[in-house]
């Protein structure tokens, strides 16, 4: 292929990789060696040991380095004479503005993660810039394609937000290991290790009876010249022990539930054991402590027994006093962290242990609180060598022939590789279809703040908001804001919304912006007393800002984190923990599903023959083998299995 | 479990990988020994690929002298004045596989494997070809696939070839079982391969109505070559009458449709002969993870030919064989 006029549209252009990761590896190479001379990339991440197994570009020796400039390095080995400028640096940097993406032809994205997914999106569409996606996770991958007005945009389809979980089956009725994981994680680790100040729901009852929370911070806290043993099972009996007790209390909670059962550390472990554990690690550096290494648990892929658990829960945390002591109050969970993780893994199965739910080894454990994603060479070879492809027809304005592709595990129809039209853009989507939103909540009770945080960061992805009701701006973000403005808009947060100087009710329009993203999208208001604590935990519910359907796990995107923390819990649960489930936005998504139109359809010109120049052979041009049913067909039985977790 | 735990620095480099086909299957690829033939831009890309997965050893055979010609779709040659005086391709690439991944023994094999003992191919656990220099595309491939059939052990054979936005591959697993978890059960399945020479004789009329037309193409032009004594990928528009000729008389021998070769697609494969670097790291990516799968002996692997091309985008499975192997 790569015909003359292809070789120099290809010659000419000028691309920007975002990500330097598992993809990006794959794709620089395959771009500088399909031609491309001018090629910038942006990755803020330095190369880790966990990396090496598919980002082929780096070498042991490049651990701690800039991923960005390694790959750029190795690349110039078997092509010196190209330009690649790489940008060690976060995407949503200020200097990432809409003018620096106008100077590309094209951008191909390499990212795992939503945010920058969808900030990146937006510039695109801002600069009118075509955009090429893809991300894999194991086997599957995938890679589509974005032109504004032309197709959808990276947010017509919409993403599941990140899995939250309920605070009350984190903090009281776990039913899976990931809740436990959850709660070791955000909960125990986090009030035993990390920043005292922050809020920490640890020890909250489901039915909100008098809870001695002036008790339970002394219990957390070491006491003057405790034994670093005694404290370590008196926080095993607190948690394992004293606190199911507690929850026990509440009958009603159990009425349908198997009722855990307390655990306490002399039962578990005799007293005099203690003292035979540990081997005093002589000499050893602050990072290399771990417990599985001083109580001699070699294998991470074993699944430890409650007592294995409880020693190591016990000598962890003896370890962090004992060694880390100027980490304590710090820390933030580390998935590289190996005490960390033996801390949380622990935990997370004494307490699966006494809520019957089946123990995992450290290995599983570390997947599920580091939200790693399990990925290999293969899958990013074939997804850059699309990328590229695509990237091609995008540069020669092949318009007829984009193609969103499918990378699938198990052949659909022969197909393991599956090309499918793109779709027009979405008209309710509020990116780039400008559709506004509606939010309901209660004016009187809500602050800015929350609205802030909750709504306009966490659900519409803006970094830097500027939000005004008519002329008047309530708040924004910014570098160069006078004095007397910022302390106004410090204010502004704090106050319920229908006290702001211009105040919002029921009726009110909100226009938010985002200067950086040159994105902007409106908000009607509408009053609304009460929210349902368990269901609506956020006291706002926005909609025609169209979400996931809860039951299917349709157009999950594939290479997304997805995060297991709790930090503000709310309900949108998409594991089909059937106690929570939600419906309130699946009817919007079933409204918008059934209009979607591929591009062939919306084209009055037809496709031209894909089999090259027309042959005097033929009787009809060879055509793409694929129609409309059986593309819907396709997605809607195959998105379920894209994504079942494999079982080791 | 298979004996020897893997070691910390296996477990912390294959984390990732790891948590795909589990620690089993990391364990028999650290134990496996493949062959390859033909160090072409995909094959390139299918070593990288497989000495990332962490294989026991890889050894290479391509006495071909590095020439600029070997640059464009070879990443693994870097083109420095006095890195290549002489050397041979499987050289070069040796050199640069050991970087990826120090765990795995690369090394290189010299002469023409076809004309190598079975005993030789024992060692393996897979065999890999992409025909080059040889002249005899078709013989040389059965002739390989037949010392690996008359072993005792099973020896997985693959051969691949990319042209242009095209690439075919073909897997030859013999009678491969492995066994799969279907819901809460692990179910037994057991396929029977062709060999290359039964696959690619398979009468045209006998196979299924809709197989892809690019099995078709290649087969008239792989022939082409082998009868005007051409090295795989030495064509130009200048044959077009003579492969159409062929076309006709292959056609009208298997009561197949000319229709069902269309002659755009022929002129493609003859003009467009470079690998595309894209092409090649799409099949060199379906090939490794089929012999992954078929040595860890985890997933279910394709039979027996796969297919790309960009024109279209798909990449397809057809199974190719005689009543006695069809599925």
């Amino acid at each position: 292929m790569a015909s003359q006029e292809q070789l120099s549209a290809i010659k000419r252009a000028k691309v920007l990789m975002v990500g330097a990761g598992g993809i990006g590896c794959e794709l620089l190479k395959t771009l500088a060696l399909s031609g491309f001379q001018d090629i910038h990339i942006i990755d803020m991440d330095t190369i880790e040991v966990s990396n090496l197994n598919r980002q082929f570009l780096f070498r042991q020796s490049h651990v701690g380095q800039s991923k960005a400039k390694v790959a750029r390095d190795a690349v110039l080995r078997f092509r010196p004479n190209i330009s690649i400028t790489p940008y060690h640096a976060n995407v949503k940097e200020s200097r990432f503005y809409v003018d620096f993406f106008k100077e590309f032809d094209v951008v191909l994205n390499g990212l795992d993660n939503l945010d920058a997914r969808r900030h990146v999106n937006r510039l695109c569409l801002a600069a009118g810039i075509p955009l090429v996606e893809s991300g894999t996770t194991g086997f599957l991958g995938q890679v589509t394609v974005h032109l504004k007005g032309k197709t959808e945009c990276y947010e017509c389809q919409p993403k599941p937000a990140p899995k939250t979980y309920p605070v009350c089956t984190i903090t009281s009725t776990p039913s899976k290991f990931v809740h436990c994981i959850v709660w070791a994680k955000d909960l125990l680790f986090a009030k035993l290790f990390g920043d005292k100040n922050q809020e920490n729901d640890l020890n909250v009852h489901s039915s909100d009876t008098a809870n001695s929370s002036e008790h339970s911070e002394d219990v957390f806290e070491c006491r003057k010249d405790e034994d670093i043993e005694r404290y370590g099972r008196r926080i095993y009996d607190h948690v394992f022990g004293h606190n199911i007790e507690v929850a026990l209390s509440n009958e009603e909670t159990w009425k349908n539930r198997n009722k855990p059962r307390p655990i306490y550390s002399k039962d578990v472990l005799p007293e005099e054991q203690t003292k035979e554990n540990g081997n005093e690690e002589k000499g050893c550096a602050a990072d290399d402590v771990s417990a599985m290494v001083s109580l001699r648990l070699k294998n991470p892929q074993d699944i430890w027994s409650l007592v294995e658990n409880s020693r190591v829960f016990l000598e962890a945390l003896r370890l962090f006093f004992l060694k880390r002591e100027k980490d304590i109050g710090n820390l933030t969970f580390d998935k590289d962290d190996q005490l960390a993780v033996e801390f949380v893994t622990a935990a997370a199965n004494i307490r699966a242990s006494s809520f019957g739910i089946p123990l995992h080894s450290l290995f599983e454990a570390k997947g599920i609180a580091g939200n790693i994603v399990h990925a290999v060479a293969t899958t990013n070879a074939i997804i850059a060598g699309l990328i590229v492809i695509e990237a091609i027809k995008v540069l020669q304005k092949d318009n007829n022939n984009y193609r969103m592709t499918y990378c699938l595990e198990h052949p659909s129809r022969k197909l393991l590789l599956m090309p499918v039209e793109p779709y027009e853009p979405n008209r309710s989507c509020y990116v780039c279809s400008e559709t506004p939103l509606s939010l309901e909540v209660n004016t009187q009770r809500c602050k800015l703040r929350d609205f802030v945080e909750k709504i306009i960061k966490a659900k519409l992805g803006m970094n830097f908001p500027l939000i005004m009701q008519g002329a008047s701006i309530l708040y924004e973000v910014g570098e160069d804001l006078e004095e007397d403005m910022v302390v106004i808009y410090a204010a502004n947060l704090e106050k319920a919304l229908s006290e702001l100087p211009s105040p919002v009710t029921s009726g009110s329009v909100l226009t938010v912006e985002d200067l950086q993203q040159e994105f902007s999208c409106s908000i009607n208001i509408k009053h609304r007393e009460e929210f349902d604590e368990e269901k609506e935990p956020d006291g706002m519910l926005l909609s025609g800002w169209v979400e996931a359907p809860v039951d299917k796990d349709n157009n999950k995107p594939i290479g997304n984190d997805e995060s297991t923390s709790n930090a503000l819990p709310s309900m949108e649960t998409l594991d089909g923990d059937k106690d929570d489930e939600i419906q309130e936005t699946s009817e919007v998504v079933e409204a918008f599903a059934g209009k979607k139109r591929k591009l062939s359809e919306v084209s009055e010109v037809t496709a031209p023959d894909p089999s090259g120049p027309s042959s005097i052979n033929q009787n009809k041009p060879e055509k793409l083998d694929i129609d409309d049913e059986d593309d819907e067909l396709i997605i809607s039985d195959d998105w379920e299995s894209f994504t079942k977790k494999k079982k080791l | 479990m298979d004996g020897e735990e893997l070691t910390e620095q296996e477990t912390a480099l294959y984390d990732r990988q790891i948590r795909v086909w589990g620690a089993d299957a990391q364990r028999r690829l650290s134990k496996s020994h493949i062959l390859v033939c033909g160090l072409k831009g995909t094959v390139a890309e299918f070593c990288k690929n497989i000495v990332l997965a962490g294989v026991g050893s890889v050894t290479l055979v391509d006495d071909r002298v590095v020439t600029d010609e070997s640059l464009p779709a070879n990443f693994l040659i870097l083109p420095h004045e006095n890195h290549y005086n002489g050397k041979t391709l499987a050289e070069v690439c040796c050199d640069s596989l050991k970087e990826f991944n120090p765990m795995v023994h690369v090394a290189v094999e010299t002469g023409d494997i076809s004309t190598f003992g079975v005993e030789f191919f024992e060692k393996f656990d897979a065999v890999i070809i992409s025909c080059c220099s040889l002249g005899k595309k078709v013989l040389f491939q059965k002739l390989i696939n037949q010392k690996c059939r008359k072993l005792s052990k099973r020896v997985a054979f693959y051969t691949v070839e990319c042209r242009g936005s095209c690439g075919e591959m073909f897997v030859d697993l013999q009678d491969y079982k492995y066994s799969k978890k279907k819901l809460e059960e692990t179910i037994e399945c057991q396929i029977e391969y062709p060999s290359f020479e039964e696959a690619i004789s398979v009468p045209w009329r006998a196979l299924p109505r809709r197989v892809s037309k690019l099995y078709f193409a290649m087969r008239v032009i792989e022939q082409f070559e082998d009868v005007e004594g051409r090295n795989p990928g030495e064509t130009s528009i200048a044959d077009r009458l003579g492969v159409l000729k062929l076309r006709k008389e292959l056609c009208e021998t298997n009561s197949l449709d000319e229709s069902q070769i269309p002659d755009a697609l022929l002129e493609r494969l003859l003009t467009d002969t470079r690998e595309f670097p894209p092409v090649c790291a799409i099949i060199g990516g379906i090939l490794g993870q089929e012999v992954i799968k078929a040595i860890s002996g985890k997933g279910d692997p394709l039979k027996n030919f796969f297919f790309f091309d960009a024109m279209d985008g798909k990449g397809l499975i057809e199974d190719i064989s005689g009543p006695s192997t069809r599925s």
